[in-house]
């Protein structure tokens, strides 16, 4: 009895991760195929590729996503570590109403957010560019990459901190020296999060970008929407989630830590 | 002895303010005075370049958005995302089970090929899905050179490729919160219901299931509130059939036609929607100490 319930859940997570996987798979193997019918196998080839990079407004597209999300993921790093720090240490009058703040940008629809940010631009006149993006992101960004380092410093043991302090270290010493080398695996892994939030995001980023800016998920969306399924644009995606593929990689190596 | 310690505390106290002013005046900035903006909006009076003219606290924009069609469209997307839900929870919920509980040696294989879906842009995941269905498509080219169909069938463009977007991009939202309390249960005590007499049934009802309810609680909220207001999978998945409130509100903004005011009151009637339901929820299935 006990066997037959075993294999069940392993059989039905085994189906359902097949369900998760099947379509990427099958967009990244017809991205390398010779055909420009996008369903049926007629050889390899990386001439979708070549085509795809030739065409410049794809390298301006990639360059302006990683900009924006290195932007993004450093000031992110800096304010959800001094987020984290002071809601993990402190007891203070209004605590868990400041836990509900950074909880509800996070917890509303994206869309009711990204107009409403593209309403404070133009009532304060700030011209859209790439810097109006990244303040856009930065909404979500630092509220959850200072959940991730929050959840670091959990389990953290002061007992290195008092230890420095008492052999003469001053606080700001012991911050850099002790403190801070104790929660980098937190504060990485927080970064990366914010940097794949950042790349992936589509709604927000097509309210916040001025007019022409172009970004990777708004290149995507827009080829999808108008030209369908096409080799090319399986070609593009796919190097778009070999990005987010290494980010996840690193995310597993760091979360282990 | 007490003057050290009122020390200490101003101490405590000028580093909290020094740790989270930043944060407090972005999200003010950013967040809370755009969103004040957008209520504004709503109530106020505007030219004919979506220029807010004055806040004049008529209802009319609110009156439109409560009207007939608009109003089907907002039940018509909170219904959608209920469904979502709860498929995702029934279809997910054995495989945290099965990822936090029995998988063994698969469980590292499981938890990375959980994290890949994760942390891959929904955008594409819903092309991807796009690529699967449309009528030249691997799915159609598959059933036409088995002879089981003779002509494409339209699998896109429709409800039922919306729920299936839907619920392929959400499930991985749904599974990762509840595995994280599914590894974290105390089987003993599952044991010791059964050994006491429970059968499987109602160990699962009485123990398993409160003892996972924080997952279920975050792994619903991080499905159901961004699956109200939904864009990408409906506009790509959906075609004309199904429009749902995130397209709504995206039209008066994105098009040269659109009425930025009546969008924003769309809007605010979701966030107020979303705010009170997600409330609602927490507070009945008992949400105490969750964590996402």
């Amino acid at each position: 009895m006990k066997r037959i319930a075993d294999k069940f859940f392993l059989i039905y997570s085994f189906l359902i991760f097949a369900f998760l996987f099947i379509p990427i798979i099958v967009m990244v193997l017809f991205s390398f195929n010779d055909s420009k019918l996008t369903a049926e196998w007629h050889g390899f080839t990386m001439k979708w590729y070549s085509e795809l990079f030739g065409a410049s407004g794809i390298w301006t597209a990639f360059y302006n996503s990683v900009f924006v999300a290195v932007v993004v993921t450093v000031l992110s790093a800096l304010l959800g570590t001094a987020t984290a720090i002071a809601m993990s240490r402190y007891k203070f009058r209004g605590k868990s109403a400041f836990d509900g703040y950074l909880y509800v940008p996070i917890i509303i629809p994206e869309i009711t957010e990204a107009l409403s940010i593209l309403l404070l631009y133009n009532w304060v006149g700030i011209p859209l560019g790439l810097l109006t993006v990244v303040l856009g992101h930065l909404t979500f960004t630092i509220p959850f990459a200072a959940i991730v380092i929050r959840s670091r410093l959990a389990g953290f043991d002061r007992s290195y901190e008092e230890a420095a302090q008492s052999l003469g270290a001053s606080e700001l010493h012991t911050f850099f020296r002790v403190t801070l080398p104790l929660i980098a695996p937190g504060v990485i892994a927080g970064s990366l999060l914010a940097f794949t939030l950042s790349y992936d995001d589509f709604v927000k980023t097509a309210f916040t970008r001025g007019p022409g800016v172009e970004m990777l998920p708004t290149t995507i969306y827009n080829l999808a929407r108008r030209g369908g399924v096409t080799p090319e644009l399986n070609a593009l995606a796919t190097v778009a989630l070999l990005i987010s593929l290494v980010f996840a990689f690193m995310w597993q190596h760091f979360a282990s830590k | 002895m007490r003057s050290s310690l009122g020390k200490i505390r101003q101490n405590t106290r000028l580093k909290v303010v020094l740790l989270l002013s930043p944060i407090f005046l972005f999200l003010m900035a950013f967040f809370v005075f755009p969103f004040v903006i957008t209520v504004a909006y709503s109530l106020g009076e505007v030219d004919n370049f979506n220029r807010l003219i004055a806040v004049t606290f008529n209802l009319n924009y609110y009156a439109k958005a409560l009207s007939t069609t608009p109003l089907t469209i907002i039940a018509k997307s909170l219904w959608i995302a209920t469904v979502t839900t709860v498929l995702c929870l029934v279809m997910g919920y054995p495989v945290a089970y099965w990822i936090g509980v029995k998988a063994g040696k698969w469980k590292s294989l499981a938890v990375l090929l959980l994290i890949v879906p994760f942390w891959s842009s929904f955008l594409i995941r819903t092309y991807a899905m796009m690529s699967l269905l449309t009528r030249g498509g691997v799915i159609n080219t598959v059933l036409i050179n088995l002879g089981l169909i003779s002509t494409p069938l339209d699998l896109l463009y429709n409800e039922f490729s919306v729920m299936l977007g839907m619920v392929y991009n959400y499930l991985p939202y749904m599974i990762l919160p509840l595995y994280a309390s599914t590894e974290k249960m105390d089987l003993s005590l599952v044991e010791a219901a059964q050994s006491l007499g429970a059968n499987r049934l109602s160990s699962f009802l009485r123990v398993t299931l409160p003892l996972t309810m924080p997952g279920i609680i975050a792994g619903s909220i991080l499905v159901f509130v961004p699956a109200v207001g939904e864009f990408v999978v409906p506009q790509l998945l959906g075609g004309t059939g199904v429009f749902l409130v995130g397209q709504l509100i995206w039209n008066q903004f994105q098009s040269s036609v659109g009425s930025w005011a009546f969008g924003s009151s769309v809007s605010v009637i979701v966030v107020a929607l979303v705010l009170a339901l997600v409330m609602l929820y927490v507070k009945r299935a008992g949400g105490e100490g969750m964590t996402i």
